[in-house]
């Protein structure tokens, strides 16, 4: 028969020699190669003391962005909902009053919007599908929890800190201080 | 009686003109516009129309979205035409020949109109209620170039109310004179046009007249852009998250049809509208007539119980608004009592006791206008 790769190995079916059949050979050799790592590099990390640096691309939990005024970012349009493959986003939209203009950006915003992190698969594609730069993934987690009720999130949990009112907030939410 | 019978054929066989239109040849009666031949055909031969609606008389020929290059003016006078011509105006010969999406000139000249029909529109789709159903978003993806090579300001107006239901959006105005033929042929009294000339000319109401016609709603079926929308159904939700049903009511306007399309959400009613064609025009009604509805059906029945439901639209399966498949979906039944012994299960959690989204109790498509932060608090 044709070997599959040229790795392939044969099985060695001769009976054990007498040196083999003692197993304490065996057995130092084993503990000998696992002694041989204490003097090795540790690969584990001490989360969460420790931190891993996070790759540029790595999508996290989603944020709502501001422009640099402060106003809101998100018109509504509705095209993360239709690109979420696991129809994670749900909003509801409202009018821009007179005197809320520096709220928000456009005359359309979204009232409600909701990510359910339950859902979530955390592909990107609402990132991608935001013509407005209104919704990003961040380089965060999403926290563990005991509840589901939890990790339904709105509006409050998504939207950054005001860079007028919250400068200081904000620079921390960059990781920046 | 024979002699009688055959003298009509021969007279029928007379009107009949041979056209060949993309390489595929059609009979059709004398008098009809390349258009409406081209229409016959159906498909990708066919022109788009941003102007021509073949519901309203007097319409076309100012767009210019459907250019037509004529290769073979007749078999009389083989000929070809010097310039490109409107399809939506010029009516056929016997044996023309006609280059559409076969003539790369055609196909210039009409990413050059998408150009000019885009200088002053503005790029507001996600804003825009239109977005999702809109003749200029179609024809500019299908027919336009990418980017823009204008470089000034955007001409804009302030918005305007027309009557209490209707939003007129001046900006986004392609100038296609549609409104304004529904609203001169289908009610008795004219109350609105267009009002001074050339890159200032602009729809308006006769001084701030309200538009109280029954009617007049049917302006937001033929605008081809967003610049009449409804306001009843203004922000409240996307088209394509709307699933379209066809749907009738025993309306007591003699005019109207009564014959429907519901833009439902779950069991609420968010938008009516008359029921469109391929072209996107709307439909025969079932008694013969173009299926105009009035201003009660549209703006007053947002309840399910208002209407007979005959069941969801068909809807093109290019189109943004079958993406929630509505077509031939059942409603799931709970079966958690069936599963279970008649049990609840331990964990339960309903969405609504966390989610401020779609509550139960709140109705956003039985408000008159749209939603403001009061309506959330």
């Amino acid at each position: 028969m044709q070997a599959l790769t040229t790795r392939a190995k044969a099985v060695d079916r001769r009976p054990m020699t007498f040196l083999e059949r003692l197993y304490l050979w065996n057995i130092l050799k084993g503990m000998l190669i696992t002694f041989s790592h204490i003097f090795k590099k540790q690969p584990t990390i001490q989360y969460p003391e420790q931190k891993r640096p996070f790759s540029p691309v790595f999508r996290g939990l989603h944020v709502l962005n501001r422009d640099e005024e402060g106003r809101e970012r998100c018109t509504a349009c509705g095209l993360c909902a239709v690109a979420c493959p696991a129809e994670a986003i749900t909003m509801e939209a409202a009018e821009r009053l007179p005197g809320e203009e520096n709220l928000y950006r456009e005359e359309k915003y979204a009232a409600r919007y909701e990510i359910n992190m339950l859902r979530c698969i955390f592909c990107g594609l609402c990132e991608e599908a935001c013509p407005k730069d209104a919704i990003y993934l961040s380089e965060t987690f999403a926290p563990a929890s005991f509840t589901r009720q939890s990790f339904i999130y709105g509006k409050p949990d998504l939207l950054i800190p005001d860079p007028k009112t919250q400068p200081a907030e904000l620079a921390a939410a960059k990781g920046l201080s | 009686m024979r002699t009688l019978r055959e003298k009509n054929k021969t007279v029928a066989e007379e009107t009949l003109f041979k056209v060949t239109i993309d390489n595929i040849t059609i009979e059709v009666p004398a008098g009809t516009t390349i258009l409406n031949a081209a229409r016959k055909i159906g498909g990708e031969v066919a022109p788009p129309a941003m102007c021509y609606y073949s519901k309203l008389q007097g319409s076309g020929g100012k767009c210019r979205t459907c250019l037509v290059e004529v290769s073979k003016g007749s078999e009389k006078d083989p000929r070809p035409m010097p310039k490109l011509v409107a399809s939506c105006r010029t009516t056929v010969m016997d044996g023309m020949e006609v280059k559409n999406i076969t003539s790369p000139k055609v196909l210039d000249a009409r990413a050059g109109v998408v150009e000019m029909l885009l200088i002053n529109h503005p790029l507001d789709c996600p804003i825009c209620d239109q977005a999702g159903e809109c003749h200029l978003q179609d024809l500019s993806y299908e027919h336009g170039k990418n980017g823009t090579r204008y470089e000034f300001q955007r001409r804009t107006f302030p918005k305007v109310d027309l009557g209490d239901k209707i939003q007129l959006h001046m900006t986004r105005c392609i100038l296609c004179y549609r409104c304004v033929f529904t609203a001169d042929q289908l009610t008795e009294k004219r109350e609105h046009g267009i009002l001074d000339r050339g890159d200032h000319a602009q729809i308006a109401t006769f001084i701030q007249k309200n538009l109280q016609n029954d009617f007049i709603g049917n302006v937001i079926d033929v605008c081809p852009v967003g610049a009449l929308t409804d306001k009843t159904f203004r922000f409240k939700n996307r088209v394509w998250f709307t699933k379209p049903v066809d749907a009738h009511r025993n309306c007591n306007n003699p005019k109207c049809c009564g014959e429907v399309q519901l833009w439902m959400r779950g069991d609420e009613v968010f938008r009516v509208t008359a029921r469109k064609d391929e072209w996107g025009e709307i439909k025969e009604a079932s008694n013969g007539k173009t299926g105009w509805i009035c201003n009660e059906c549209r703006f007053d029945k947002k309840k399910t119980t208002d209407w007979i439901i005959e069941g969801p639209s068909h809807i093109n399966r290019h189109s943004v608004i079958s993406q929630g498949h509505y077509v031939g979906v059942h409603k799931p039944k709970e079966t958690f009592t069936a599963v279970m012994h008649g049990r609840d299960p331990k964990l339960l959690m309903n969405i609504h006791s966390v989610s401020e989204v779609n509550k139960p109790n709140i109705d956003l498509s039985l408000l008159e206008r749209p939603a403001h932060s009061t309506d959330f608090k």
